[in-house]
């Protein structure tokens, strides 16, 4: 089981780790400083923290709307919620150029633009807070709640100081997983995003132009890095989660 | 919180509105366009040879993908639920690795294992190429799918216990016939759900895959790679959507069992 685990995952990975620094550590340094790395670097991270915090919003939001409240269609709307997770990447990046791309119907264009490829990365990190939040608003006791509105507070009160706080673990977490998916993204945003170096291109494009040209210890430094990254903010995220579900049990 | 019906209908529709705008309405869109001129120009364009050649690939990779994905995953995790081997938290780790890991970085590790220069690059100077061709994209589409079956099987592997197979053992079984017996029975759920997940995420890996594979029409392309290059060289408007649209009908597929499968273990 080791040796299958090694072979199929440890070994590449090793592979990957040794041939960024085949030109030693100022060899990795000037792959992942090359202006085209760094805006590429730059674009990806900057689009995901904003697809990351469009889906603190929407998902939250979406979470409430399929627990809280109740109208026709929510099985259909609850359903539709997995669809991104289920469908192939190359899928998404089709499903979306067919309403939002160069024949869309509605007149919306944003093939190779940077909302297009936002798109695409909320498009397929959508299921991630949605999912996280959902079962924490159902297992909720609502006491807390008819409490305060009883002692005279308001919606917005209630929301701000009783419902975010209790759900702030899971929105945390399901927002991290979503930044993590979407630095490394590249099926849904190779058709959609254009691949415009300095402006849609996403890292996961720079290192595959890395290899097509032949540069394959730059593509193993931007690769490490974007790892690094993924791995990173995972980490954080654990860490906050874990600080966030302690408070709330202090309270 | 008990919003008034006004403010209640109105984050009704703005959830339901993003969700519309960034999923229903293009899934809907691409399944009309694939269907507005019948039924005929989709079963001819998912009928070409290419298309064939490209549908048998598929399958060719989740029939050798898949078994070893469930020995692996059950060994993997009896390993984790019931021994007390050291670097278990190791262990966990890495086979959690491939959900953090980009689908590129994925193939470009491939490559550098596996290619001309690489560590293993006696295969291919001895005529056996691993990467853009077929043997890789088996690995890459091997290093994608294999945290599904553990992850599955572990939690129920766990919620199962011992108690039967101890009984078992006091009547006299062997370990193998209480492993037939009762412990793979007992997971027959999880591992289902998990080939599931496998299947899908097989079927649809993109990325990990086009960067080991030769890409050549009608012989090194998965359905995946079918669609990109049915859009990017061919210019196929028609192809494009109908290869998309058998790929979503599998995934539905995929995700009604998957559901019918959550309420069977839940009524369990």
């Amino acid at each position: 089981m080791g040796l299958w685990l090694s072979l199929i995952v440890l070994l590449p990975l090793a592979a990957l780790a040794v041939t960024s620094t085949t030109k030693g550590w100022s060899g990795f340094l000037d792959a992942v400083t090359a202006p085209a790395a760094l805006s590429a670097l730059g674009v990806t991270v900057g689009l995901a923290l904003l697809v990351a915090v469009a889906n603190v919003i929407m998902g939250t939001l979406l979470a409430w709307v399929l627990v809280r409240d109740d109208f026709p269609g929510k099985g259909v709307a609850d359903a539709l919620i997995d669809l991104p997770f289920a469908l192939p990447t190359i899928v998404a990046s089709v499903v979306l150029l067919s309403l939002y791309g160069p024949d869309s119907p509605v007149g919306v264009h944003l093939n190779a633009t940077r909302p297009g490829v936002m798109l695409a990365l909320a498009f397929v990190t959508l299921p991630f807070v949605v999912r996280a939040v959902q079962p924490v608003l159902k297992e909720a006791d609502v006491a807390a709640e008819e409490a305060a509105a009883s002692l005279g507070a308001g919606n917005f009160t209630i929301a701000r100081r009783v419902v975010v706080p209790m759900l702030a673990p899971a929105i945390v977490s399901g927002a991290g997983l979503a930044f993590a998916r979407a630095i490394g993204e590249y099926g849904s945003v190779v058709l959609i995003g254009g691949n415009i170096p300095r402006h849609t291109q996403l890292a996961s494009q720079y290192i595959q132009q890395q290899i097509e040209v032949d540069r394959p210890v730059n593509a193993a430094a931007v690769s490490v890095l974007l790892l690094l990254i993924a791995v990173l903010s995972l980490l954080v995220l654990r860490l906050a989660t874990a600080r966030l579900l302690r408070r709330g049990a202090e309270q | 919180m008990n919003p008034s019906t006004r403010s209640r209908w109105s984050l009704r529709i703005v959830a339901l509105g993003y969700l519309a705008v960034l999923v229903a309405v293009p899934v809907l869109m691409i399944v009309w366009r694939t269907f507005q001129h019948g039924l005929g120009g989709f079963v001819q364009s998912i009928s070409t040879p290419a298309a064939v050649s490209a549908t048998r690939l598929s399958l060719l990779i989740l029939a050798i993908v898949v078994p070893l994905n469930i020995v692996f995953g059950v060994v993997t995790a009896l390993v984790l639920v019931r021994t007390t081997v050291p670097g278990r938290g190791l262990i966990q780790a890495a086979v959690d690795l491939p959900f953090a890991i980009s689908p590129v970085v994925i193939g470009v590790s491939l490559i550098l294992l596996w290619g001309v220069d690489g560590w293993f690059g006696l295969f291919p100077r001895h005529n056996i190429p691993v990467v853009f061709a077929f043997p890789g994209m088996v690995l890459a589409t091997l290093f994608v799918t294999l945290p599904f079956v553990v992850r599955e099987v572990e939690p129920v592997l766990r919620e199962l216990g011992t108690e039967q197979e101890q009984a078992a053992a006091t009547l006299g079984a062997t370990n193998w016939q209480s492993f037939w017996r009762i412990t793979l029975p007992g997971l027959r759920w999880g591992l289902t759900y998990g080939v599931i997940l496998t299947l899908a995420r097989a079927l649809g890996e993109f990325g990990a895959v086009i960067m080991v594979s030769s890409g050549i029409a009608g012989r090194s392309q998965t359905l995946t790679l079918l669609v990109n290059s049915r859009y990017t060289d061919a210019h196929n408007l028609p192809g494009t959507y109908a290869a998309s649209t058998l790929l979503m009908g599998i995934a539905l597929i995929a995700l009604v069992l998957m559901t019918l499968i959550n309420r069977k273990g839940a009524a369990q």
